[in-house]
């Protein structure tokens, strides 16, 4: 909400030497913050001056329009105190006229510079300025000509104009929808401008009785329409200009002045915070009738807009018709226009509720709605439409009409009741039972005192006080927030972090410390994004969770997996020259499950237990997944040597980090799987559990992403690696004697995993093997095609003996044959 | 060599003579002096204290002296040898010195060379903001409590006292997920994790709840489909407002430092009556608003977040008794929170993976 400061002052009396900042200090204070203070002109700088016109002499033009080459005495304003020359395409005025003129060096609203610049025959130094021109409304048809006692010439023309005024903005919340009025703003700066006094309600005026003279109206829905005031002027001016004061007042606001009779009504919505809405009463046949649409009714509004309606829409009919849509916008056939002479006024109290839905089902977002949809005065209809009454007879020389309608009553405020002690129990400031009433009271509250209770009747311009916290709010916002004090809570006895949490911090650093980079993208995916990874159309990765409004139609779901935007940010980073990068992130991926909605439930109480569970059953899994990619140099190369590329075991390697951190044991077993390269892509388990995968990634895949061939990927379920983390870790007991050392050199075929090997080797060797390493693989001619020789180092030690010679060489037999047996391995000689 | 000295031959013996003795340990000591490596000195150790050198010659001619002489002659040659050994270590300590500097010298090495063989790694910025946090609420005694992105209508909106026909549901732009008759949204906020908590246990409840929610904006360097909130929730006996100022008191001044402190300012949450804006105290320019403070850009104060009590209709709605707990709730942008203390005026980088941005921080903010 805008305003200029001095319209609030028309209102309220503050103190002298109050400032502006005194005004919306106080205004913040109490609810309605300050977003900015602006000055009406700020689109203005530069040199803007009272002028007076000294001669004008119209010249032809070949082009078939008539300049004025005028001199205008601008005081001492151009420096020189000579008339100033200008050009002036508009007929509007005479010699001996006040004026308003931009010199050169000034600039008007749209960045728009003047300078002096030779035009038809004369150099103009300067423009004599229409209201247009300084964002002051839409009249174009002439320069503004000022009141002959405006000012002198060469006098700044901006306090003449109203463009020096302070304009106001406030945030208004939704429970404050009083300050979309200024009537509203006015109340508060009274209620919390120190010394501020004497506040003047402008709703607060006599109206004329109502009687069955006015213009019929007919109220078929009292719930969506409660009131509804209707009073019509005749013999209205459509050509009488809006007051300067009103269109001043409506662009500060933010509106644009469009002619006096809409003017007008905004006007009053402003001061009032009541919508009004004017009909051209020629065009009106018949009663106003209020109902609710029939489903499917169609109704051109005046934006122009063909709108289909709902049943639940509010409608104005006449015998024509619908004409409008009640509280939210009028309908384009009894619209006022430039020939309207006859104006019906309506002021209407409209459901809330309904005005809420039917903005949001049209999509209409209007002064009036924002208003209606928030809730206002249901008691000042009256008011408002008598106000209107009012300014179009002073301003455009109509005269009321006779008859003044009004059809049903202010809906009553509901009492609310709430214990005495509760302000200061709530807030935690001593407030006592005086100050509450009293405070209420000022707030405008009827209040009545019941024991430790009080029972406060709201006033009618505060729909949203409906609970007793409502009051509590009221109270405190008036006694003031800064006094709250600052107390912490006594402190219970906490968990910390949980186990869950605690792993999770474990593995971003475990990863941190081995050279990984934590990133962070948005979950949101495209099936392009699938088909770059070459998942197939059966993989569960491409049952995604749509989202039935996406920022990006080339991302329209929730991720299944995290690798798209790991492989877009690694491609970046190389992109802009960092080739070799190892990125990491851990976030949750969405699942979809089940197709059982998740329930409205009641809010008057607790759900049950199963109502509850069918909420959280309705919901996708969302695992926790850790995503992998990498590129470049796992080691640099440096005066160290050449360094060395990323491949595929860097990737299981980063997991084995991350289980070891945890305690988990990894198996690991040859897949093919999507996206990675199938001779190249592990798969990990944590027992019977599939965790994920890891391994170098496709080749397609790394040039359908600009990645090099050779990038790195993995991506595992972490809620299924923290599940297995060992809890705790039971200490190890060492054996001091001394360790005896075998190697053993196998050969297999090259398809045999060393896994498979290593885990017969242990077999066999039994408990008295320590450790056993894999430590060389070689192929070539000596061992044959089709075969590899895998090189492993066992290490023996016995609990209580030093093992002899004979016994290691048993032991190492022993492995040996087990191998052989499992995996067909023969000793390389 | 002499034979045993059986019958006693008045010949003296001359390598035995106190001269020759003194010749033998001038020579050895001269040699040792004289040797420049331990090569040298090794071959000196032969020549002068070795098995053939003139002292163990004449060492072993004391056998043939009469009895009279041995202890005389045994005596001398025994001081001698002893002089020579203690001047061949003393030459060997200086050689082996002087080697061993020659070695470390020859082995110098450029320490100013690159060290770093593969690039350091880092945690998200963000992250470790919410970590701090969590931290923060942690050493108060409060838990950390967590639900997922994708969550129920129910428990975004009403459940928090955001009906339907709220006109507060048109402040928050949510994503809806398809079909709309499933009443699945991505969350707008963290609060549904507080419906969660009080759903799920019984109070006193002391959670922060960090985490991602996402609004319908525009990306742009301000504004972001996705970003982090931190919310708070209390519910306890005897809970006012004061204590929600003190605990935001305490979270700022860890946060921002010593004296950093926030204010109130009315407004409105459906979850919360009375509800509150809160600002921080700018820990740059410490609240006095100077023209040339870009962090608060003149105020003094930085909008923080939102606050209030926990309205006791949603104390209702999630199973707590209104007549007996109270509460407060709060909550403000993780995001937000690290782009000011930080100075980032683009909130982009924290989204792109450029490894420069979170390299920056390495793993510790």
């Amino acid at each position: 909400m805008k305003t200029s400061k001095s319209w609030i002052l028309d209102y309220v009396d503050v103190p002298e030497g109050t400032t502006t900042e005194d005004i919306t200090a106080a205004l913040t204070r109490t609810g309605l913050k300050l977003e900015a203070i602006e000055s009406a002109g700020a689109e203005i700088s530069g040199p803007l001056v009272v002028g007076r016109v000294l001669t004008m002499e119209p010249e032809p033009q070949k082009n078939g329009k008539t300049i004025n080459w005028c001199t205008v005495d601008v005081g001492d304003a151009n420096g020189s105190g000579d008339p100033q020359g200008i050009v002036c395409g508009a007929h509007n005025f005479a010699p001996g006229d006040l004026v308003v003129v931009v010199l050169p060096g000034g600039v008007l609203p749209g960045g728009f510079e003047i300078s002096a610049r030779k035009t038809y025959g004369h150099v103009s130094a300067g423009m004599i300025c229409s209201a247009r021109e300084l964002g002051l409304g839409e009249d174009h048809d002439g320069i503004i000509v000022l009141p002959q006692d405006a000012g002198e010439p060469g006098q700044d023309a901006r306090g003449v104009l109203g463009l020096d005024e302070e304009v106001i903005e406030l945030e208004v919340n939704p429970d404050r929808a009083y300050g979309l009025s200024l009537r509203g703003i006015a109340r508060d700066v009274a209620l919390s401008v120190s010394g501020a006094s004497n506040f003047r309600d402008p709703a607060l005026r006599e109206v004329p009785p109502a009687d069955d003279q006015g213009h019929p109206v007919v109220v078929d829905d009292p719930t969506g329409c409660p009131v509804f005031v209707a009073r019509t002027v005749s013999g209205f001016d459509p050509t009488a200009a809006t007051p300067d004061f009103i269109s001043a007042r409506l662009t500060a606001a933010g509106m644009r002045p469009i002619s006096l009779a809409v003017d007008v009504t905004n006007y009053v919505m402003l001061e009032t915070g009541r919508p009004i809405h004017g009909y051209d009463a020629d065009k009106v046949q018949g009663a106003l009738r209020v109902r609710r649409a029939r489903a499917g009714e169609r109704l051109t509004t005046l934006d122009g807009t063909d709108r289909e309606l709902s049943a639940e829409d509010l409608v104005v009919t006449d015998d024509s018709g619908l004409i409008g849509l009640g509280g939210v916008m009028g309908g384009e056939t009894t619209e006022m226009s430039a020939s309207t002479s006859r104006v019906l006024i309506e002021a209407a109290h409209w459901d809330a509720v309904s005005m809420f839905r039917t903005g949001k089902r049209h999509k209409i977002s209007s002064e009036a709605g924002k208003r209606n949809e928030r809730g206002v005065d249901p008691t000042i209809c009256e008011a408002a439409a008598d106000r209107v009454v009012e300014l179009l007879t002073t301003y455009g020389g109509a005269t009321a009409d006779p008859g003044h309608t009004v059809v049903g009553t202010p809906p009553p405020m509901a009492a609310v009741t709430m214990g005495l002690d509760r302000p200061a129990r709530v807030s935690g400031l001593p407030i006592d039972a005086d100050t509450v009433l009293a405070l209420l009271e000022a707030d405008g509250c009827v209040v009545a005192r019941e024991g430790d209770a009080l029972t406060a009747t709201p006033p009618p311009w505060r729909p949203d006080i409906t609970d007793p916290h409502d009051l509590v709010e009221e109270v405190v916002r008036l006694v003031g927030y800064d006094e709250i004090p600052s107390v912490l809570p006594p402190a219970p006895g906490g968990r910390g972090l949980t186990r869950v949490q605690a792993l999770r911090r474990r593995i971003g650093r475990t990863l941190a410390g081995a050279g990984w980079v934590e990133v962070v993208d948005f979950p949101f995916v495209g099936e392009r994004d699938l088909d770059v990874l070459g998942i197939p159309a059966a993989d569960p990765r491409r049952q995604v969770l749509r989202l039935s409004n996406p920022l990006s139609s080339q991302a329209p779901a929730m991720t299944t997996t995290l690798l798209p935007g790991l492989l877009r940010a690694a491609a970046r980073n190389v992109g802009l020259g960092t080739t070799s990068v190892a990125l990491f992130e851990a976030a949750p991926v969405v699942l979809p499950r089940g197709t059982e909605a998740a329930p409205i439930l009641p809010v008057d109480r607790r759900p049950t237990d199963a109502e509850f569970d069918a909420l959280l059953k309705a919901l996708p899994d969302q695992p926790l997944h850790l995503g992998l990619v990498a590129t470049g140099d796992a080691e640099l190369p440096g005066w160290w040597g050449t360094g060395r590329g990323v491949d595929w075991s860097d990737a299981v390697d980063a997991v084995r980090a991350v289980a070891d951190a945890l305690g988990v044991q990894l198996t690991v077993a040859a897949a093919a799987e999507a996206p990675w390269h199938p001779g190249r892509c592990a798969e990990l388990r944590v027992g019977e559990h599939l965790v994920g995968h890891a391994g170098e990634l496709h080749p397609k895949v790394c040039d359908a992403v600009d990645l090099p061939r050779r990038s790195i990927a993995a991506e595992v379920d972490l809620d299924v690696l923290i599940e297995a983390a060992v809890h705790l870790r039971p200490a190890p007991s060492f054996s001091d004697y001394p360790a005896a050392k075998e190697d053993v050199a196998l050969v297999v075929d090259e398809r045999t995993p060393a896994a498979a090997v290593e885990a017969a080797l242990r077999e066999g060797a039994g408990p008295l093997l320590e450790s056993v390493r894999l430590f060389d693989v070689y192929r070539g001619e000596q061992v044959g095609a089709g075969q590899v020789s895998l090189a492993f180092a066992l290490r023996f030690r016995a609990p209580d003996r030093t093992l002899t010679d004979e016994e290691t060489a048993g032991l190492r037999e022993a492995a040996v044959v087990a191998a052989t047996q499992r995996t067909g391995a023969t000793q390389r000689s | 060599m002499s034979g045993p000295n059986s019958s006693f031959d008045p010949v003296e013996v001359a390598a035995l003579s106190e001269e020759e003795v003194s010749r033998a340990v001038d020579a050895a000591t001269a040699a040792f002096a004289a040797a420049a490596t331990l090569e040298e000195l090794k071959q000196a150790r032969i020549d002068h204290a070795g098995d053939r050198s003139a002292l163990a010659l004449a060492n072993r001619e004391i056998g043939a002296l009469p009895p009279q002489a041995r202890k005389d002659a045994g005596q001398r040659v025994g001081r001698a040898r002893g002089q020579v050994n203690q001047a061949l270590a003393a030459r060997q300590e200086v050689l082996e010195a002087e080697h061993e500097e020659r070695m470390l010298a020859e082995e110098t090495v450029d320490v100013t060379l690159p060290t770093t063989r593969r690039p350091r790694g880092a945690r998200h910025p963000i992250t470790l903001q919410s970590e701090l946090i969590a931290d923060i609420f942690v050493a108060m005694g409060w838990e950390i409590a967590e639900g997922p992105v994708v969550e129920a209508e129910w428990l975004n909106f009403d459940a928090l006292n955001l009906g339907p026909d709220h006109p507060a549901r048109t402040m928050q732009d949510t994503f809806w997920t398809e079909p709309a008759d499933r009443h699945v949204v991505l969350r707008t906020q963290t609060s549904p994790v507080q419906a969660r908590t009080m759903l799920t246990r019984q109070p006193p409840i002391y959670v922060a709840c960090p985490g991602r929610v996402f609004r319908t904006d525009e990306y742009d360097a301000t504004h972001s489909p996705m970003f982090h909130q931190v919310e708070g929730l209390v519910v306890d006996e005897g809970i006012s407002m004061a204590h929600l100022k003190g605990s935001l008191d305490h979270l700022a001044a860890r946060l921002f430092g010593e004296g950093i402190d926030t204010r109130f300012r009315p407004s409105y949450f459906p979850f919360t009556e009375p509800s509150a804006e809160v600002d921080v105290r700018c820990f740059v320019c410490r609240g006095v608003g100077s023209d040339a403070c870009r962090t608060c850009r003149g105020e003094g104060w930085i909008e923080w977040g939102g606050c209030g009590v926990v309205n006791p209709r949603v104390l209702t709605a999630c199973g707590v008794d209104p007549e007996r707990y109270s509460g407060f709730a709060f909550g403000m942008g993780i995001d937000r929170s690290f782009m000011f203390r930080h100075g980032l005026e683009d909130l982009r980088p924290l989204f792109e993976g450029d490894v420069r941005f979170s390299a920056a921080f390495g793993t510790e903010i």
